[in-house]
């Protein structure tokens, strides 16, 4: 159906009046008032004298005068037309939409002589009404133009939707606009002649639509004329389906259509396309939905089938044999295990078949305590079975369950069979074990005993060891006292015969005397160190700590030895480091070791000096008492020699210095019971230095 | 050496079981002006102190019948011989001994062997600390 083709407005005489009419138009509510205006206007600016404006008939199809001027109500009477009729010569404006120059001879009425028919409409729908005005020549005036654009789509808006229709029935517009497919009628070429509700909304665009429906509409048209073209050309008649995709110009969703077109001849001759669209957007999803479904069934399918499979594979890898019965007791599953067991072997011997029937025997037997046992959710049992192969018996443990249904029903038993072989061997081996170490344990205790009697044994040796000891240590005291009682005597009548008591004594004479004297007093100190280092040994000398002074304690040993240094030709001096700390040891022993050491520095020291040197060291908390002398000193090869028992350097019986070779062995003893030692350095020929280390405060052993 | 008259000469009791000591210390004593008795044994040595009433004891300690620790307590606790200063004898050089014969009551402590003059010096001593011989 052809739109109103836009006039030209180019020639505006009057600006002011236009934009009155277009003020006044847009005030409009009703399609009367407005052509009323548009008349008057037309009247007073075209000088026109004439003018009508006919619309469509609300319900039907009959053109009405809707305003006119200069007419008789006769007059405009006569203008109303049915469509229909045909040969009407305004039909043809209507139809093409297009303004039309009447002569006076053939103008629709008489009065109006020669007259121009000019449609209104919108474009893109069919004219809903005309203006007549009458003609002062061939071409149309401008305002007349202008007018009918600008009045045409008002009109449209005002009038009721089914004015629209220029086709004569209206009811068959009915129809297919209620028809929920888009359904058109199009030339060839795919432009819309009619076009129903639905199609409209997908394929024609007003004026003022927005411009992406335009677009969506544009787009639409090009794919469905595409769409109409190929299946023109493809196929020789009758009807065509193809599928088409569109878009929804509100939604802007894709739609999928099936196309359906018919080609047929048009009242005036042209051959049209009548095209119905069919939404199959939804069967589309619906199929795509569909067929998800399937998937998904398939899938669950498979998944319980593996599952079940899963489970088979469970009960077949479980080691232990599993039954499964029905509540009757018939067997309805085996796992491998129990097949073994339980089931007739195809291949096997008459023994092996035996045995299996025996084994089924005695499941049977302990099934039945659950069969038939009432209550009992669960029945436990040593079943003694045996191997088919091989005919060996296997202790089992059977533990038959009842398998219970959602309302508590026996729905089936499950057995499992517990091979008691291991447990027992291990039972016999821990038993084993234990006769074993009940054995071992008589050994240990045995050898405890053993053990006992021996370390009873050493005690009472260490016992007798010690009083052997003891026995020792008395054994020498006892001998000291009857060597000294008879040395005493003689000690003593040889000292009072020199003292001349039993009168004068002959220089020979006096001269023995001196040597028994000598000798008397040398067996005396040998006793007396002998008896020391024996005390010593047996722990029998003990330690006395007291709080003492070093500068005291020397101020004595000098006093003790000052005959000998008398009668010496040495310089003997002391000197005192500084800060000399009071110490905390032994006062006797310190005083016998320092004594000893200067008295030997004595002996063998035959001229120069003797220094006797104390001092603290701070860093070991000791004090060292040095000895220092310019004697014969001592070579380094007997430099260690001479801490031993009885040793001198020169140890010949022919030596040449007295003494028992006793006395620095026992300085080195007593020096390690006070925590302490003797050291020693020397260059023969220049003098020795013997140094007692020992700590500021003695501890007691 | 002084020798001091007879009426003045200090008795000095000497108790020994071994003669040869007992006799040479007598001997060396008398050489060096006192009066001497004997004893060889504890019991025999308190009889002379308690009749004899010696200015000075030279006390053995290992003796017969009684010892001589013994023999110093009794005396030490008699009235008539308290005041006698006993000086012990002994061969044990044992640590302790001197201990308890001071214990015992004695004044002195001498180890032997001990020279005759070493004990003369001794006696000396002690009997100066007295403030010199009581008389007898």
């Amino acid at each position: 159906m052809p739109s109103p083709v836009p006039l030209p407005t180019s020639h505006v005489p009057d600006a002011e009046a236009r934009l009155a009419l277009a003020e006044s138009l847009l005030a409009c509510d009703a399609a009367r008032p407005c052509a009323e205006a548009v008349v008057e206007w037309l009247v007073r600016h075209t000088q026109a004298g004439v003018a009508a404006c006919l619309v469509r008939e609300e319900t039907g199809d009959r053109l009405m005068c809707l305003a006119a001027r200069g007419l008789s109500e006769a007059q405009c009477d006569a203008l109303e037309w049915e469509p229909d009729g045909g040969g009407h010569p305004l039909a043809e404006v209507l139809a093409h939409a297009a303004p039309r120059y009447f002569p006076a001879a053939r103008a629709p009425l008489p009065a109006l002589g020669n007259c121009f028919a000019v449609p209104l409409g919108r474009a893109g729908v069919p004219a809903v009404g005309l203006l007549l005005i009458p003609a002062s020549g061939t071409a149309l005036p401008p305002e007349v133009a202008w007018v009918a654009a600008h009045m045409g789509p008002t009109l449209t808006r005002l009038l009721p939707a089914g004015r629209r229709l220029d086709a004569g029935d209206g009811l068959l517009r009915r129809i297919i606009d209620a028809v929920a497919d888009p359904v058109l009628l199009t030339d060839l070429d795919g432009r819309p002649r009619i076009a129903n509700a639905r199609a409209e909304a997908l394929l024609v665009a007003g004026t003022d639509a927005s411009e992406g429906r335009r677009r969506a509409v544009e787009l639409n048209r090009r794919v469905f004329s595409t769409a109409l073209a190929s299946g023109a050309s493809g196929g020789a008649s009758g009807t065509r389906r193809r599928e088409v995709p569109l878009v929804d110009p509100a939604e802007g969703m894709d739609l999928l259509f099936e196309l359906i077109s018919t080609p047929v001849h048009a009242p005036d001759g042209h051959e049209v396309m009548v095209s119905v669209l069919r939404n199959v957007t939804d069967l589309g999803r619906a199929t795509q939905a569909l067929g998800e479904s399937y998937r998904r069934l398939r899938a669950t399918e498979r998944e319980a089938r593996s599952e079940r499979h899963r489970l088979d594979r469970v009960l077949d890898s479980v080691a232990d044999p599993i039954i499964l019965s029905d509540p009757s007791g018939g067997t309805v599953m085996l796992n491998g295990p129990a097949e073994k067991l339980f089931a007739l072997p195809l291949d096997g011997g008459k023994a092996a078949q035996r045995r299996v029937r025996s084994n089924v025997a005695t499941f049977s037997s302990f099934l039945a305590n659950l069969v038939d046992g009432g209550a009992a959710p669960r029945w436990r049992g040593q079943l003694s079975l045996a191997d088919p192969a091989t005919g060996a018996t296997i202790p089992v443990e059977a533990v038959a369950s009842k398998v219970l249904g959602d309302h508590g029903e026996l729905t089936g038993i499950v057995t499992l069979f517990h091979d008691r072989t291991e447990a027992l061997e291990k039972a016999r081996l821990l038993e084993r074990v234990k006769e074993v170490s009940s054995q071992l344990e008589a050994r240990v205790q045995v050898a405890t005993a053993e053990l006992a009697e021996q370390n009873e044994k050493l005690r009472r040796q260490a016992i007798q060891l010690e009083q052997a000891s003891a026995a020792k240590s008395q054994f020498l005291a006892n001998m000291s006292h009857e060597f000294r009682t008879p040395l005493n005597a003689i000690l003593g009548y040889t000292n009072m015969l020199l003292q001349g008591v039993s009168g004068e004594l002959s220089p020979p004479q006096k001269r023995n005397l001196t040597r028994i004297d000598s000798n008397g007093r040398h067996l005396l100190e040998v006793i007396n160190e002998i008896l020391d280092i024996t005390r010593i040994e047996a722990g029998r000398m003990p330690l006395h700590l007291s709080d003492f002074g070093i500068p005291e304690l020397l101020q004595e040993v000098v006093a003790e030895l000052d005959p000998i240094i008398a009668r010496s030709k040495l310089a003997v001096s002391t000197e005192l480091g500084a800060r000399l700390p009071p110490v905390h040891s032994d006062r006797q022993k310190v005083k016998q070791i320092v004594l000893n050491l200067l008295s030997n520095a004595l002996k063998f020291t035959h001229e120069g000096s003797v220094t006797v040197l104390a001092e603290y060291v701070t860093a070991t908390s000791t004090l060292a008492i040095s000895v220092q002398d310019t004697g014969i000193g001592i070579d380094p090869a007997y430099q260690e020699k001479i801490f031993e028992d009885f040793q001198q350097v020169d140890s010949s019986p022919t030596r040449a210095y007295g003494g028992t070779g006793l006395g620095l062995s026992i300085c080195r003893r007593l020096a390690t019971m006070l925590g302490g030692r003797v050291t020693l350095q020397s260059v023969p020929g220049q003098g020795s230095t013997f140094t007692l280390h020992f700590p500021r405060r003695a501890r007691r052993a | 050496m002084t020798n001091p008259s007879p009426t003045t000469k200090p008795l000095v009791l000497v108790v020994d079981d071994y003669q040869d000591a007992r006799e040479m210390y007598a001997e060396y004593l008398e050489f060096s002006g006192f009066r001497v008795a004997e004893a060889k044994n504890g019991q025999e040595a308190l009889d002379k102190a308690f009749e004899l009433r010696p200015d000075i004891i030279l006390m053995d300690l290992s003796l017969p019948i009684i010892d001589g620790w013994e023999a110093t307590r009794r005396l030490k606790n008699d009235d008539r011989t308290r005041t006698i200063p006993v000086v012990a004898l002994t061969g044990h050089a044992m640590t302790g001994q001197s201990d308890e014969a001071k214990g015992a009551g004695c004044d002195s402590f001498v180890t032997k062997p001990c020279l005759p003059d070493a004990l003369v010096d001794e006696v000396r001593r002690v009997l100066a600390t007295r403030g010199g011989a009581r008389p007898g």
